[in-house]
């Protein structure tokens, strides 16, 4: 296979304009995500969940300190300024720490399915299967929250040939799993219309201080960085920030006051941004936007000609 | 061919955590604890003082800092001498000159093969926790029990014909079986520093209890795992320093933990960043500097 042919060549230049409420140039969305890690998690034949065999405990209680932690933390910052977070979601934490899922959603923060647990790797998993656990964390969301899920992010961002039409065919409206943009696009998958909503590993936590090594204060220059240059693109036609975070990295006690900076910034820039969620940002889309860039990308042909 | 059925099932799926090993908790929900002469953060400061043989472990993974080339490693071996010889007497200097005691989690081997800097650690007013016998007696799933058993009790004898009797415990290279609590506990160990998920001392169902290791500011983490500056490195536990002293007006007391390494700040052009380090730490007026048994029995006090 040379392309899953999930979405059209449609270049930057020139595309539709993307207007967002209120006329603001950039929605911007924060994505705590909060997972578990299983301390003996089943072996996938295609991945080891741990780079010691089980239990190991230094990689499982480095993640269990965002639980224990860090997410109160980052709680906390985000309420002090306001910013609701769209929750990437191992959804094993409505069971194991409801306290924590219910006190998010009731300061109004999304969630959307990030698979069961960050242990549980899709790879390999046949149709059925993926649809299954798909199925699981949409009914498992609803009954804790009575959200209906409408985000997807592959747990350990473990995918099958089938992730993305399983999700149009499951009634999700955005997926998380790809990087091919800085605005929303429509997805070439038969079913309900799904968008792909931009996250990002660039300007991810665990990219930022666990491969590139940055300092806290580095990582809040990044953001910022990223923040001017799409906040200025999004004057031509609207654009979107994701910060995808992990509180057992920004919760640490030498991470959050330099992360808080970010979010301040976010607040001071409230009159030109739209502080969202991602399901509010793929509703929009899809109610404005949607089938007219199906349409525009139609005609640059090339990968999107399924 | 689908995956393993038993893939989709979630036999630990429950409130609370995945296994017994402890209960979950939120930090910020647990009892308050106030530090002598009421300082907000306790400063813990651990120097790992470890023995890496030259032929390293078979097991199913090496300390960090272990042997890394072919049979003979002579480089990796004798730098880590150096941190033994040279290096470490600067870290003792520098936290004697701060006035900060430590905890160091040493390998029993270095009883016999480096007596004089034992006594020097002893001089020091430094605490002595057990650290296996070498870097080569990890800890891991599925290890037979009495080996592990044997391991855990050659150590502590050694440490015992040494007249030392530790109460804390860092398994080499941090890792743990399903038994090494039990065995511990057993074998009369108060504390571990194996565990990383908080930032406070909590209790174990069976076993010691956790004292707080913060790998995210390890010296070995930041500069040499993620190639992090000197400064920067430094500046990061002044500000975890600043933000757990706010935390501990409205939390109660916090701790603050600091574990160095001989062989990588204890470099000649590495040191003043701890000298200027510790000095900066020493001057502030809301620490306590205690050894890691010194936080915990006070912690022990106050919660049980």
């Amino acid at each position: 296979m040379k392309d899953p042919k999930i979405y059209g060549h449609w270049p930057y230049r020139d595309r539709p304009k993307v207007t967002w409420p209120g006329d603001k140039k950039l929605a911007f969305w924060v994505a705590p995500n909060i997972e578990y890690y299983e301390l003996h998690p089943p072996k996938n034949p295609h991945r080891s969940p741990w780079a010691r065999p089980n239990p190991d405990i230094v990689g499982y209680a480095y993640r269990d300190h965002g639980n224990r932690v860090g997410n109160w933390r980052l709680i906390e910052a985000m309420e002090k300024y306001n910013i609701p977070g769209t929750v990437s979601l191992s959804v094993a934490m409505c069971d194991h720490f409801p306290e924590m899922i219910d006190t998010v959603n009731e300061l109004g923060w999304e969630f959307f399915s990030h698979g069961v647990y960050n242990t549980r790797y899709a790879y390999g998993m046949d149709r059925a299967q993926e649809r299954q656990m798909l199925q699981y964390t949409i009914d498992r969301i609803k009954a804790q929250t009575g959200q209906q899920t409408r985000g997807y992010l592959a747990p350990a961002l473990t995918h099958t040939i089938h992730t993305i039409e399983l999700l149009a065919e499951l009634g999700f409206t955005y997926s998380c799993d790809l990087f091919q943009d800085d605005q929303p696009q429509p997805l070439n998958v038969p079913g309900n219309p799904l968008v792909s909503m931009p996250y990002s590993l660039e300007v991810n936590d665990h990219y930022a201080f666990n491969v590139f090594g940055l300092s806290p204060q580095q990582y809040t220059d990044v953001l910022k960085r990223q923040f001017d240059t799409l906040l200025e693109e999004g004057g031509t036609s609207g654009t979107v920030m994701c910060i995808p975070i992990h509180a057992y990295l920004v919760g640490r006690s030498h991470r959050i006051s330099p992360f808080e900076e970010i979010l301040r910034y976010a607040d001071e820039h409230k009159d030109d941004i739209w502080i969202t969620k991602a399901g509010d940002i793929a509703d929009h889309y899809l109610a404005n936007h949607y089938d007219d860039a199906r349409t525009h990308i139609a005609q640059f042909g090339g990968s999107d000609a399924a | 061919m689908p995956l393993d059925p038993n893939f989709l099932r979630y036999p630990m799926l429950r409130k609370g955590m995945d296994h017994d090993l402890y209960p979950a908790a939120n930090m910020f929900e647990q009892p308050k604890v106030s530090w002598p002469e009421g300082k907000s953060v306790a400063l813990m400061v651990t120097v790992a003082v470890e023995f890496f043989p030259l032929t390293p472990n078979d097991g199913p993974f090496r300390a960090a800092g272990h042997m890394a080339t072919p049979f003979p490693d002579f480089r990796t071996f004798t730098a880590r001498d150096y941190g033994n010889r040279i290096a470490i007497y600067r870290i003792m200097d520098a936290l004697t000159a701060a006035s900060i005691p430590a905890t160091a989690f040493v390998s029993s081997a270095l009883i016999d093969r480096t007596p004089k800097l034992l006594q020097d650690i002893q001089s020091a007013g430094w605490e002595i926790a057990a650290h296996g016998e070498d870097m080569n007696n990890i800890h891991y799933g599925d290890m037979p029990l009495d080996v592990e058993q044997r391991q855990i009790e050659a150590c502590l004898a050694a440490w015992s014909d040494y007249g030392v009797t530790p109460k804390g415990w860092m398994s080499p290279g941090r890792g743990q079986s399903e038994d090494t609590l039990s065995l511990l506990k057993r074998a009369g160990i108060e504390w571990t520093a194996d565990w990383g998920n908080d930032d406070m001392p909590y209790a174990m169902n069976d076993g010691p209890v956790a004292m707080p290791y913060t790998d995210e500011m390890e010296d070995r983490k930041c500069i040499t795992i993620l190639g992090q500056n000197e400064e920067v490195w430094s500046q990061q536990v002044t500000g975890a320093a600043d933000l757990l002293a706010k935390e501990a007006q409205s939390h109660g007391g916090r701790i603050l933990h600091l574990a160095l390494t001989p062989y990588i700040i204890g470099q000649p052009f590495r040191i003043k960043f701890l000298r200027d380090l510790l000095t900066e730490l020493a001057e502030r007026d809301d620490l306590w500097c205690a050894t890691a048994s010194d936080i915990y029995a006070s912690w022990q006090d106050q919660i049980a």
